[in-house]
């Protein structure tokens, strides 16, 4: 069941259609209500960043197998112009463009685990899994 | 030279449309056409044959290709029929040409080749825009159709109004929402607006900002604002969040929302027909005292 798919983030409506997908592979996995709509509004927040932030992007999905568990991954990519203080973007209310600034801190607390790349001028590369409990 | 080609080509047109039918069914087994039915397909290609003819003879633009063009268009066919059919139109017309002619020689290629694709390609290009007009419009219908459902609100009771949101909130959708609530609680002079959210299928960050400051907003012009319909997954992903939802008063149901609307504006709501036995309970009670 390791299969990917990729959806590309060029207009706002794009982000509906990024979770969409995204929440029928959590479906598809196992995941709980909860942890679907978890899933969703994560998506959701990594595919609003790319619009905002760097216009156009991509959001991967991937499921990933291990001995005793499966997963959700989540990859986040664009080659807008990156993050200049990763250490002040991953804190509770920071925003550059009005916002709440709940974003990716918020999406580091949705899921397990959470990784992120960033090169200024180069873009961003953002790592979410959740793992079926 | 393109008036011989077009006499060619029309004298011979009933070989021209067999070859153009076979060409057509060949590929049918395994596309898009594959679900409609047989008869319809071959009169539908019948159709489409003579008005290619029928333009290619008139050399423009037939009233006849615009009726077939729009009635396609109604029934759903798609696009890439038009186009295929017309590809393998030139393919067939090329060939027969130059199969009959039995002249070699480049340029003498190239002229049929300018000859037909002059007589093809206004008919792509007018089929193409035809269609593409028809979708336009038809995307511009809807837009319309869910702008008009998008922020409604609903004056329910004296001084209570309440706005159900449903489906995904985008910025264009969200600015509607602010505009129409603060429009509504001056015109309805409510005292409470209750926004349920019951058919938001996510709340991000995004939308609980808009949230907020709709609310905010409501507050500033002396209305109270409730949010209701937050589903136990919706409020656990706010927690996650980290969104601070703590400066409005929120309810899980509408029905307990509007409860709360109602004590806020000093009134509840009674069952007649219980205080109506309790009346009468009274009554005898007070009937017995004596």
């Amino acid at each position: 069941m390791d299969f990917q798919s990729c959806v590309n983030i060029n207009k706002e409506w794009d982000i509906v259609g990024a979770r969409q997908i995204g929440r029928d592979f959590a479906r598809k996995i196992g995941f709980g209500t909860v942890d679907q709509a978890r899933i969703a509004t994560a998506i959701s927040e990594l595919a609003r960043n790319i619009y905002l932030y760097a216009g156009t992007g991509k959001i991967c999905f991937e499921t990933i197998e291990e001995i005793d568990r499966k997963g959700l991954v989540i990859l986040a990519m664009d080659d807008g112009p990156g993050i200049a203080e990763i250490s002040k973007v991953m804190e509770d209310g920071y925003s550059t463009s009005g916002g709440l600034g709940a974003g990716l801190p918020g999406v580091k607390r949705l899921m397990d685990e959470f990784d992120i790349i960033s090169e200024q001028e180069k873009g961003t590369k953002i790592k979410a899994v959740k793992w079926v409990r | 030279m393109d008036r011989k080609l077009k006499d060619l080509v029309i004298e011979n047109s009933d070989t021209i449309v067999q070859m153009w039918l076979e060409e057509i069914s060949k590929g049918r087994q395994n596309d898009y056409t594959s679900t409609i039915s047989e008869e319809l397909f071959e009169s539908t290609n019948r159709e489409f044959v003579n008005v290619i003819f029928a333009s290619v003879e008139k050399q423009g633009i037939t009233t006849a290709l615009e009726d077939f063009s729009e009635r396609l268009v109604n029934l759903g066919w798609p696009l890439s029929y038009l186009t295929d059919g017309l590809q393998s139109f030139r393919r067939v017309t090329i060939n027969y040409i130059l199969s009959e002619q039995n002249q070699v020689g480049t340029e003498y290629f190239s002229e049929v080749l300018q000859a037909v694709d002059n007589w093809v390609d206004p008919i792509i290009n007018k089929l193409v825009n035809e269609y593409s007009g028809s979708w336009e419009h038809i995307v511009s219908l809807q837009r319309v159709a869910l702008q008009e459902l998008s922020a409604p609100l609903i004056p329910v009771m004296e001084n209570i109004t309440v706005m159900p949101l449903i489906g995904t909130i985008d910025t264009e959708r969200a600015k509607l929402i602010m505009e129409n609530l603060l429009d509504g609680v001056i015109k309805h002079n409510a005292e409470v607006v209750l926004i349920d959210i019951t058919g938001v299928p996510v709340v991000d960050t995004m939308v609980a900002h808009h949230i907020i400051q709709a609310a905010e907003a409501v507050r500033l012009i002396g209305s109270t604002c409730i949010l209701v319909g937050i589903r136990p997954e919706i409020a656990q992903t706010i927690v996650n969040l980290g969104i601070d939802l703590s400066k409005f008063p929120t309810k899980s149901s509408l029905r307990k929302g509007f409860q709360s609307a109602l004590e806020l504006t000093n009134r509840k709501i009674v069952n007649t027909s219980e205080s109506h036995e309790n009346d009468i309970e009274q009554l005898v009670d007070s009937l017995d005292g004596e």
